[in-house]
């Protein structure tokens, strides 16, 4: 296995998150609050059906066993696991899937992508979404759009950011009043809206974060999504018992 | 000069059953015809047509229009939600068309180059079709290649040319690997093309009036046919036949590592970059018999040129290929089966048990069960029609391997959730326009370049020679280089 590459220099901070099966009730506020701070586009019926819903995070759940024995398992939200290692980065022609050295993510520069999809194509977790089309949206909904955020256009591929606008607003605000940021400080939009705080988003390359402690604490039941390909995701999941009793 | 090595003891019958042994004149270049003659059969190839080819050309003109400039006019401006690509499979028919029509474009060198570097003598009259075929798949894969792009209009950015913005193209993806490749092979393979055709056009020249003659007298870069020009021509050539070799192997293998290098169960496998130049040259050779067939058929006096030997010498590659290509079938798929990772074993599950096995199954039998079932036959080999029929089966199902290989494994990937299958849309159009495309090009560049070398078959015809040895007539060649 290669060498997580982020160990290699000093970081400001190295985002990651905590996602609990166990809290997870599958309302999915997390992918309605994702997709209205991102301006994430509303693909309609037809398209979602065919699998081109562009949802940044979703939440994915299993039948297990043959009737009359179905149970079925814990929720799974799925969304860009940042990892430390992308598949996604080195594919790209023309460097528009790039690794972030301050943030630690994996960003996505819309403007310079010119479609190839093969970064999708390469994502493991199956994260990415491409605008197939100009979605467009009823007038009155442009006010709804988050000034903070690019609008895509067709042809560009897009994915989940860790609430880039947030972190760095975050940031600047520690910066402008001279101290580092606190955690906790700084919620992406799923975290926000998880009512049962199944999500949990900080700092974990500091052992004090809330973040840290939850993925140390559930020891015996932490893992991390296809740990075994070598991405060094940064998302911690807790498994769970099944959904429905 | 050697003696034939078939010369045969004066004990042998001199006189020779008709049905054991073929006619020697069977043989093009044991039929020889005068100079003059064969230059006029050439040329009058050239010009004679009737409405019959005019029509076609106007049909395929017309659904080329329609397809190229109408529909992937509509594509981009409408974005890639017009055809059947998804979340899932992000890459389907256009990708599969790219690498269909690379490796067709593959075939048209190895059957050249190769068979000049091996001096194979039953080339001469063909080796300029086969080139062709490169030249015009390569525009055909660079026209799919961008048909897949999201947004066509920045495919600039994947050249390292200067910008305001100083960035280069990331030399670490493989599909700029496969950029500046598929670059590098169209140059060469075009000179390539031309170098022979130098000689030819220089015939034409001499032969003809008007804006011809204009045309032919510049393409011919003034060859005269002195002895230092031939020097010149043939050290090229042959420096470029020797050349042109590794390129064409390294070209389809970096095609290949597009889908090695992924991390996608089913697709990293480390010998698909000779499984992919192996499966270039089953559809690329497949597709040489098809155009000789063809050519043969249609175009004034070629009948002459093109011989059941022809197609005898294309099918037993064939044969070959289609055995190395069901050896690289059986290691990919075993080792893949034996090493037994769930997600690779669920992969192979749905392409044997999936709704859509019949496509796998269909491919198996067009590229291996069916030509190995019929190419052993000299019989069949020798009849055109047989190795049309042959040639189109395998070509069906190259590209079906193709499709197996990006559509369908793409359907299976490790997050269950996600699993969907492809359903093509106007991707069929724009499939059935790059065909159209190719068979027009060809179609229009029959009329302005001589298809045949006449000065390779001119050569073959010199050196060939039937020797009498009391009243057998033997078979001998003369070295002459």
């Amino acid at each position: 296995m290669p060498e997580d590459p982020s160990n290699e220099t000093v970081q400001p901070g190295k985002w990651g998150m905590v996602i609990d099966q166990d809290l997870c009730m599958g309302c999915q506020a997390c992918v309605t609050a994702c997709t209205i701070e991102n301006n994430v586009a509303f693909v309609g019926e037809d398209d979602a059906g065919y699998g081109r819903w562009m949802h940044w995070i979703r939440i994915e759940r299993f039948w297990e066993g043959t009737y009359p024995t179905v149970r079925t398992t814990g929720f799974q939200p799925m969304l860009c696991q940042q990892c430390g290692h992308a598949p996604c980065e080195p594919v790209c022609p023309v460097y528009a899937s790039v690794h972030s050295q301050s943030e630690q993510t994996n960003l996505q520069i819309y403007n310079r992508c010119v479609g190839t999809r093969y970064c999708a194509n390469n994502c493991p977790y199956q994260v990415r979404s491409f605008n197939w089309r100009d979605y467009t949206r009823p007038a009155t909904f442009n006010n709804m759009f988050n000034p903070d955020v690019t609008v895509r256009k067709r042809g560009v591929m897009e994915k989940c950011t860790f609430c880039l606008q947030r972190i760095r607003r975050g940031e600047d605000l520690a910066h402008s009043e001279n101290r580092p940021v606190r955690d906790g400080e700084v919620v992406p939009a799923c975290a926000q809206a998880c009512p049962t705080n199944a999500i949990v988003f900080g700092h974990i390359d500091d052992p004090t974060t809330e973040v840290s402690r939850l993925a140390e604490e559930a020891r015996n039941r932490n893992y991390k999504m296809l740990d075994e390909l070598g991405t060094y995701p940064r998302i911690t999941y807790l498994k769970g018992g099944p959904s429905h009793g | 000069m050697a003696e034939s090595e078939s010369a045969r003891p004066l004990t042998h019958p001199l006189s020779r059953p008709a049905d054991q042994e073929e006619d020697p004149k069977e043989h093009l270049l044991l039929d020889p015809r005068p100079r003059g003659e064969m230059n006029r059969m050439v040329m009058e190839s050239m010009h004679a047509t009737s409405w019959k080819f005019w029509l076609v050309v106007a049909l395929l003109a017309g659904f080329v229009i329609f397809s190229i400039i109408g529909v992937w006019g509509y594509m981009i401006a409408e974005g890639l939600g017009v055809t059947g690509v998804n979340r899932t499979e992000n890459w389907a028919i256009f990708l599969v068309n790219t690498v269909f029509w690379i490796g067709i474009s593959h075939a048209g060198t190895f059957v050249s180059a190769l068979l000049r570097v091996v001096k194979a003598e039953f080339r001469r009259p063909f080796t300029r079709m086969a080139e062709l075929m490169t030249t015009f798949g390569l525009v055909e894969a660079g026209f799919s290649i961008f048909m897949h792009l999201g947004r066509v209009w920045l495919a600039y950015w994947l050249f390292p040319y200067p910008n305001e913005r100083t960035i280069w193209p990331d030399f670490h993806s493989p599909l700029m690997w496969d950029f500046l490749a598929i670059n590098t092979y169209l140059l060469a393979s075009s000179m390539y093309v031309f170098m022979p055709l130098i000689p030819d056009l220089a015939m034409a020249r001499d032969r003809s009036t008007g804006w011809r003659k204009v045309f032919y007298r510049i393409l011919a870069f003034g060859f005269r046919g002195s002895e230092s020009e031939w020097t010149h021509l043939k050290t090229a050539m042959n420096i470029f036949a020797f050349a042109i070799l590794p390129v064409m192997f390294s070209v389809h293998t970096i095609v290949a590592w597009d889908f090695a290098m992924a991390t996608r169960p089913g697709w990293s496998s480390t010998v698909f970059g000779p499984y992919f130049v192996v499966g270039a040259l089953h559809s690329g050779l497949a597709a040489v018999a098809i155009i000789l067939f063809i050519i043969s058929r249609t175009m004034k006096n070629m009948k002459y040129f093109i011989r059941k030997e022809h197609f005898d010498g294309i099918g037993k590659l064939m044969l070959m290929i289609t055995m190395t290509w069901g050896y690289f079938f059986f290691n990919d798929y075993l080792v893949e089966w034996y090493g037994g990772e769930s997600i690779a074993r669920t992969v192979q599950k749905f392409l044997e048990q999936g709704p859509q096995n019949w496509i796998f199954f269909l491919m198996l039998a067009c590229n291996f069960l069916i030509p190995i079932l019929t190419l052993w036959n000299k019989k069949l080999r020798r009849t055109p029609g047989a190795m049309l029929t042959i040639g189109i089966i395998i070509n069906i199902g190259m590209w079906l391997e193709r499709y197996v290989i990006i559509p369908m494994t793409l359907t299976i990937n490790r997050m269950p959730f996600t699993w969907r299958i492809y359903v093509p849309r106007v991707e069929i159009y724009l499939t059935l326009g790059t065909f159209s495309l190719f068979i027009l090009m060809y179609l229009i560049m029959s009329k302005l370049i001589p298809f045949v070398p006449v000065w390779e078959v001119q050569e073959g015809q010199m050196a060939h020679s039937l020797r009498k040895f009391g009243k057998a007539e033997v078979p001998s060649k003369a070295e002459i280089e």
